[in-house]
């Protein structure tokens, strides 16, 4: 069997991380494996963890009222899930359920907040990381608000000018 | 160039208001046309628009086939033809896709919603064994799975060469991924140094791929794009479809990133 630190230099999310940062964090990690529709993480409850996602397929998803769960975005092997760990109040801001069988890497919200403040140049590249796939989904989430499929813009969405 | 007599003999709803038609021509003979090339359908007493090739170009001989979605007038007319009624149409029309670059290399197909009609062409040579591709993977976004075109025949596509689907949104039980097409095109492998990228969208759409296949490595000259301007006669003469210095109908649609990239950059144009 694979150890922890082998596992996460193998995850696209830490691609290029020194080995000593990777075994610094290995002891924030444990192995996790989800069984199709199990939860990785609730909507509004303390967020404790940090997932690198393995294998499988996860659903990101809102609740909406008199409809049921809503289908933000799905993550696959590579991706990561969760920051909301990072910020107070520590709340998890969606559901994340499995979708299929999930390995996955979770890693401990407190246990990395400490081992940043710690090493704050690892907090740093951290943060760099984080940044960069938040905006990957920022700018995915404009996109899909475009509905670039839809009627041309030129048939009714409203323009910002007056 | 005058319309001539065709005749639909054919027609599938792909999903409401986007339809395929198979077109005979009413005086026989071969009517040869090129993957990316277009014809312009007219619809008696509504008008015409320019669509592309969206079936096989195997042989001159087999019906003609259009996908169109109802945008406007013409659009909308062509839509609502039955089975057995006439159109005119002149044609073909425009530089297509360069297939000869193809041979021996990756080819990458990308389609964003009625995109991947005229990219369709070259998946059926693919198939039959025509384009001369060492490998084919086609990563094709739509809005919703019910939204996306050639239904049935996505599963024998994805058994024989690697199909990315996304759609913008669905509900869990869609297979594919949920989110948008550069989210997959970013993380799926692509052997950049020699892929040859043929890309088929809405012009943001494209845009956004291009920024993620320039990170990727692919050069701007490995880069095709199959542009969309309004027209009017098709053969480079009144001017409507100018774009920059070219005209979409004459010089293109089809692009290579490399020529155009300074145009494509122009919000106005
Ligand atoms: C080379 C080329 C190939 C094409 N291939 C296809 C094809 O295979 N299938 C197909 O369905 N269409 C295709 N089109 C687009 C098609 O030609 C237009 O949708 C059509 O000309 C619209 O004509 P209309 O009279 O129906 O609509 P119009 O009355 O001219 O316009 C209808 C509405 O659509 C809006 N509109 C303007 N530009 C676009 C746009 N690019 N997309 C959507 N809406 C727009 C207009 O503002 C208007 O509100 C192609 C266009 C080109 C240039
Ligand atoms: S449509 Fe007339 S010049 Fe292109």
């Amino acid at each position: 069997m694979k150890v922890v630190t082998t596992l996460l230099k193998e995850h696209p999310f830490f691609t290029g991380l020194a080995d000593k940062d990777l075994a610094f964090l290995s002891g924030c990690t444990s192995n996790s494996h989800y069984k199709e529709g199990e939860y990785l993480a609730r909507e509004n409850t303390p967020a404790n963890h940090f997932f690198l996602i393995r294998s499988g397929r996860v659903a990101v998803e809102t609740f909406v009222p008199n409809y049921g769960p809503l289908c933000l975005m799905t993550l696959h092997g590579g991706d990561i899930f969760g920051w909301s760990w990072l910020y107070p109040p520590y709340l998890s801001a969606f559901d994340a359920r499995a979708l299929t069988s999930v390995r996955s890497l979770k890693l401990g919200g407190q246990c990395l907040r400490d081992k940043c403040e710690k090493e704050p140049r690892l907090g740093f590249e951290l943060m760099k990381r984080f940044t960069k796939v938040a905006t990957e989904r920022l700018q995915a989430a404009r996109i899909q608000l475009l509905d670039l499929y839809g009627p041309h813009p030129s048939q009714g969405i409203p323009r910002c000018d007056p | 160039m005058i319309p001539e007599l065709w005749r639909v003999t054919h027609r599938r709803e792909e999903f409401p208001g986007t339809i395929t038609l198979s077109l005979t021509r009413e005086a026989g003979g071969p009517s040869p046309i090129q993957p990316g090339q277009f014809n312009m359908l007219y619809a008696f007493g509504a008008g015409e628009a320019a669509i592309s090739l969206s079936g096989s170009s195997a042989s001159p001989a087999e019906p003609l086939t259009h996908t169109i979605k109802g945008q406007g007038l013409a659009t909308q007319a062509l839509c609502k033809l039955e089975v057995g009624t006439q159109l005119g149409i002149r044609g073909p029309f425009g530089q297509g896709w360069p297939t000869h670059l193809a041979a021996n290399r990756p080819l990458v197909i990308i389609a964003g919603g009625l995109g991947l009609a005229p990219l369709r062409p070259l998946i059926y040579s693919f198939l039959k064994g025509h384009l001369p591709a060492r490998r084919l993977q086609v990563f094709y976004g739509a809005r919703r799975p019910e939204e996306m075109l050639y239904q049935p025949e996505l599963g024998h596509w994805r058994s024989s060469f690697e199909l990315v689907t996304s759609v913008d949104h669905a509900s869990t039980d869609w297979n594919g991924h949920i989110g948008v097409i550069t989210d997959p095109l970013r993380v799926t492998h692509l052997e950049c140094n020699d892929a040859l990228v043929f890309v088929c969208g809405p012009e943001i759409m494209m845009r956004f791929c291009i920024q993620v296949l320039l990170h990727k490595g692919v050069t701007e000259s490995n880069i095709y794009l199959s542009m969309e301007r309004n027209m009017k006669c098709a053969i480079g003469i009144c001017g409507h479809c100018q774009w920059g210095p070219n005209f979409v109908c004459k010089d293109g649609p089809v692009f290579c990133y490399r020529d155009i990239r300074s145009w494509f950059q122009i919000n106005s144009l």
